[in-house]
């Protein structure tokens, strides 16, 4: 199999996790565009881990724990906002607006 | 030796007295009695004057072997001949022989004469040569290498200087005793003494001078003294006008006297040092040229310090001043520094204006005008004190007639004894004005005084008959060698017979006027106001001193048939040797001539008696009012009157037409050039102000100022709104700079 | 390792496998960052999980396929669910999910960071090949020995986050 195309597939994730970053209005949905891209990145991680021992795999492990806690800590946030805001539209957080 | 090494002394102690005087006189002593400094200190410089002199005579007394061991007494820092004598005899010889061709034989011959027997008269007497004594301190060095010169100042003592010595503070001594009763009360007493005691050390450091510097620091010392005491009551302006009348005329001689003393310095080898100047003249080693040159500048500076004609018009008009001031500045002392220049420094004269053998040059032509010119003068005078100024512009020429035959001790012996009787008269004057309510009219306010004040009447008859020159006073030895010493009747130094003419007209003019004078103030009625009386006795006892010395001072240089005693003046201070013109150069004394006695003093008694008659006895008549009836007559009084146009020359036509032109050339410059270009700048400041403040502050500087302003302002209002505050404009932002910066380093890393 | 091309033998069956998987994972991403309907966004998003998966599977990474599965697509999506739940996420067709002022700069990032990683790829490794290891599969046991023994601290570094986010998500969530 070629390296290439796992390492294409993980381009065009994570493009599309870019997108979905920048384009969704809904907090949730923005973290799910966050685990578009985390998961790329561990595509990347594990085909390259066949390249250089098992240090890719451990490496995506972890990757998998932080980006646990990392939903976890951000869901919370996204409930706090719900509860201030009532809403969960992220365009309507701009109190640091210059 | 002690007093003749260490005669710098003698100056000091005015000078001391004056600085005191100055610093403590009027806080320690009151407004009325500087003269308890004054006196004590002039005392002490006379009587160190007159123990110097005893010791110059004992060293008179000693017959060194030759020319060099008498120069021992001569520093050799001072002099190069000093130090040549002290080197060796071969040295010595070198730095007297002449530059010219004149053989050293020649040298030899005139040394040996002059160290040889002098027969005159079967009576032989050993020329000695005279030991003058120089002391003195490096004052300035400059140059280098071959130019390096180092001048010198000090004190040169022999005969001339010790016999100044003493008749300076002796006159000074007296008049500082009878200012302190003339004086009394004035507004500025302590001033007045301090000037004196200034004066005094001043003359007398001119008297001691070593250096040719020297003499004319002390000659302008003396100047200055001259003009702060004649302008001493400056409030009113006649005084100070005086003063500076007097002053400014010293100035136009003291040019002379530079020009002269820098002729010399360089004739003479790049020296100051008069024994060196003297013997340089004497030995020929001058180019004659030089010498007249000099002579002629130097004479210059006679002419205006001792009052000589043409330059003679500052002394009538310094009668402005106090009467002591008068009688010891201007009759005995500071006048008569021209002839003790002359005197001192008579080989160049001799050398230069070709003295002997001559019957006319420069100098005695000077001095018989002045004599003759000095004494018409003082006919048209009515105030007491101008008769005497005249006066003694007259007895100067005859100084300087003296000095100008030939007849050095006639000339010193007449300043001996004109000191002393001028200033008896000038006091005397003094104490008459203080009877007449300090006023010196004498045609207006005096008259009679006889039988009131007695001492001043007789000690002022003794003064004239001495001034007048009758036997046995002392103005008849001294006038009667100055008239034997030109030689127009016997042998002397020259033939100069219009001198000898001229001398005796004066002679007859002098006991005329002085005559006329007595006539005024003691006979007669009184014709003053008040009550005169006699004056008191630190007045009259200086005139009683005066005018005995004025008396007998004569035994001091009796002719030769006085057997040991005669000659007592001359062998005390004429110098001989290589500083002096001896028997090489012609240098001879004439002999007493009865006959020229006769005459001048027939001359004298034939002028008081002309004038007695017509005063007193009003006989020849016909002489009154012929200035009014004769046209020559009264333009020959006027011209007298007018002091034959001299003063309105000076004043009106050569001051006036320098100043005028001048004054209004440099006015027009300052005004328009001056003040033009400081305008000019000032507006042209102005302007630049103006420009720079509306074209460069205003508009450059602040447009730039105000345009960084606002282009900061503009880029921050825009660069605002990508602060938007929402997290995925961030986030866009931030993946599209970092996919960029990421493409740019494939690239580059790539390539 | 990398073998060069002409080395390996080819195994068809796996890249038909990867094929089929990482088309139905693109069209997944893709329907997940553009659907209407929130949830279906989320169970789109379970597609993708489960691709990557077998993605490790066909990697020879049997124990992170497990944890994947077991993880993300048992724990992860919960979490998501519960957080659609809660916050009274409108259910059923939105319109207002999109922000539609950012969907020209985002595709145009998208497209940029697209570019830039697939060329870089592509530069650096060409037509080069993996090969894996036959046999019997020791990837689990060995996959132990690495993490407790030369990852042994980050792995408890993890552990230590883990507990990090639990306490922050508590004190963050509770009402006070």
């Amino acid at each position: 199999m070629l390296l290439n195309q796992f390492l294409l597939l993980s381009a065009i994730l994570f493009a599309i996790g870019v997108y979905g970053v920048i384009v969704r209005r809904n907090g949730v949905l923005v973290l799910m565009s966050i685990e578009l891209i985390l998961n790329s990145v561990n595509i990347n991680f594990v085909v390259f881990g066949t390249m250089h021992g098992l240090g890719g795999q451990v490496f995506a492990l972890f990757v998998i724990a932080v980006a646990a806690a990392e939903v976890g800590v951000g869901l919370a946030i996204v409930l706090m906002i719900y509860r201030t805001k009532r809403t969960i539209d992220i365009d309507q957080l701009d109190e640091l607006k210059g | 030796m002690w007093f003749l090494t260490h005669a710098w002394l003698i100056p000091a102690l005015p000078a001391l007295s004056f600085v005191l005087i100055l610093l403590f006189g009027k806080r320690f002593l009151g407004p009325t009695r500087a003269h308890w400094i004054g006196i004590p200190f002039v005392l002490l410089a006379f009587a160190l004057s007159l123990v110097t002199a005893g010791a110059w005579l004992s060293r008179a007394g000693d017959h060194p072997p030759d020319e060099r061991a008498a120069l021992s007494g001569v520093d050799a820092r001072c002099s190069a001949v000093g130090a040549a004598a002290a080197a060796g005899p071969e040295e010595f010889e070198a730095a007297i022989a002449p530059s010219t061709g004149e053989s050293a034989a020649g040298a030899a011959e005139g040394k040996e004469s002059a160290a040889g027997k002098e027969k005159a008269d079967g009576k032989e007497k050993e020329e000695v040569p005279s030991q003058p004594v120089v002391r003195c301190l490096n004052w300035f060095s400059s140059g280098q290498g071959d130019q390096y010169r180092s001048f010198t100042i000090g004190t040169l003592v022999d005969g001339q200087s010790v016999m100044m010595l003493v008749i300076v503070t002796l006159i000074s001594l007296l008049v500082h005793i009878y200012s302190s009763d003339y004086v009394n009360g004035d507004r500025r007493y302590t001033h007045y003494y301090a000037f004196l005691s200034l004066f005094t050390s001043s003359m007398l450091f001119f008297v001691l001078a070593e250096s040719t510097i020297q003499m004319i620091v002390g000659w302008e010392l003396v100047g200055v003294c001259s003009f702060a005491l004649i302008g001493h009551w400056w409030e009113e302006k006649p005084n100070s006008d005086a003063a500076l009348k007097a002053f400014i005329t010293n100035r136009v001689g003291d040019i002379g006297l530079l020009v002269g003393v820098i002729i010399l310095f360089f004739g003479a080898g790049q020296t100051f040092s008069i024994m060196d100047l003297n013997i340089a003249a004497n030995s020929g080693q001058i180019d004659h040229t030089l010498l007249l040159v000099g002579s002629c500048c130097l004479l210059a500076a006679v002419a205006s310090k001792s009052g000589q004609f043409v330059l003679h018009t500052w002394l009538p008009d310094a009668m402005a001043g106090p009467t002591p001031v008068s009688a010891l500045i201007h009759a005995a002392t500071m006048v008569v520094a021209g002839i003790y220049m002359v005197g001192r420094l008579y080989p160049v004269f001799w050398e230069g204006l070709s003295i002997g053998g001559s019957s006319i040059n420069l100098m005695a032509v000077i001095g018989a005008c002045t004599a003759l010119f000095g004494a018409l003068l003082a006919f048209v005078q009515k105030d007491i004190k101008k008769v005497l100024a005249y006066s003694t512009v007259s007895q100067l020429g005859f100084m300087v007639t003296a000095l100008g035959v030939g007849a050095w001790t006639a000339a010193m012996f007449h300043l001996l004894t004109h000191a002393f009787f001028k200033a008896c008269l000038f006091l005397g004057a003094g104490s008459l004005s203080h009877a007449c309510h300090h006023s010196f009219d004498m045609v207006e306010d005096m008259g009679g005084l006889r039988k009131v004040m007695p001492r001043t009447f007789w000690t002022y008859v003794v003064g004239t008959l001495a001034l007048a020159g009758i036997f046995p006073l002392s103005g008849f030895w001294s006038k009667d060698e100055i008239l034997a010493g030109t030689g127009g009747l016997n042998d002397a130094n020259g033939a100069y017979t219009f001198a000898l003419i001229m001398l005796l007209a004066a002679a007859f003019c002098t006991a005329a006027y002085m005559t006329r004078t007595i006539w005024y103030v003691f006979y007669g009625e009184y014709r003053g106001h008040g009550d005169p009386h006699e004056s008191g006795p630190r007045i009259t006892v200086p005139l009683i001193i005066l005018a005995t010395l004025g008396a007998v001072a004569g035994v001091a240089n009796l002719p030769k048939f006085a057997g040991d005693a005669s000659l007592w003046l001359e062998h005390a201070i004429e110098p001989i040797g290589v500083m002096f013109p001896g028997k090489a150069t012609g240098f001879t004394h004439a002999a007493f001539n009865p006959l020229l006695a006769v005459i001048s003093v027939a001359a004298a008694l034939a002028g008081g008696g002309i004038t007695w008659l017509f005063y007193a006895k009003g006989q020849f008549a016909w002489m009154q009012g012929l200035s009014e009836r004769n046209r020559m007559a009264r333009a020959g009084k006027t011209l007298l009157e007018k002091k034959y146009y001299l003063d309105i020359l000076y004043t009106d036509i050569i001051v006036g037409s320098i100043k005028k032109p001048i004054a209004a050339g440099v006015y027009w410059f300052n005004q328009k050039i001056i003040d033009g270009a400081v305008n000019g700048v000032g507006s042209s400041a102005v302007a630049a102000g103006e420009y720079v403040y509306t074209k460069v502050d205003q508009r450059i500087v602040d447009g730039t100022v105000d345009g960084i302003g606002s282009v900061a302002n503009s880029t921050g209002s825009g660069l605002r709104k990508i602060q938007t505050g929402r997290i995925q404009q961030y986030a866009a932002l931030f993946f599209a700079a970092a996919a960029l910066l990421a493409g740019v380093i494939v690239v580059v890393i790539g390539s | 390792m990398l073998i060069a091309s002409t080395e390996v033998p080819i195994n068809v069956a796996a890249n038909i496998a990867f094929g089929i998987v990482a088309l139905g994972m693109i069209a997944a991403a893709i329907r997940v960052v553009t659907t209407k309907n929130i949830v279906h966004a989320a169970l789109y998003l379970v597609l993708v999980l489960a691709g990557v998966g077998v993605n490790f599977l066909l990697l020879q990474a049997e124990f992170l396929a497990i944890t994947q599965f077991l993880v993300y697509i048992g724990a992860i999506v919960v979490l998501f669910l519960f957080g659609i739940m809660l916050t009274r996420a409108p259910l059923g067709v939105s319109e207002d999910l999109d922000n539609p002022k950012m969907k020209g700069i985002g595709l145009l990032t998208a497209l940029m960071v697209l570019a830039v990683t697939s060329y870089s790829v592509l530069a650096t490794f060409g037509a080069d090949r993996i090969s894996l290891p036959g046999g019997a599969s020791t990837n689990t046991a060995d996959l132990s020995d690495e993490i407790f023994s030369k990852y042994l601290i980050p792995f408890e570094v993890i552990s230590v986050l883990l507990l990090a986010a639990l306490i922050g998500a508590i004190v963050l969530a509770r009402r006070d």
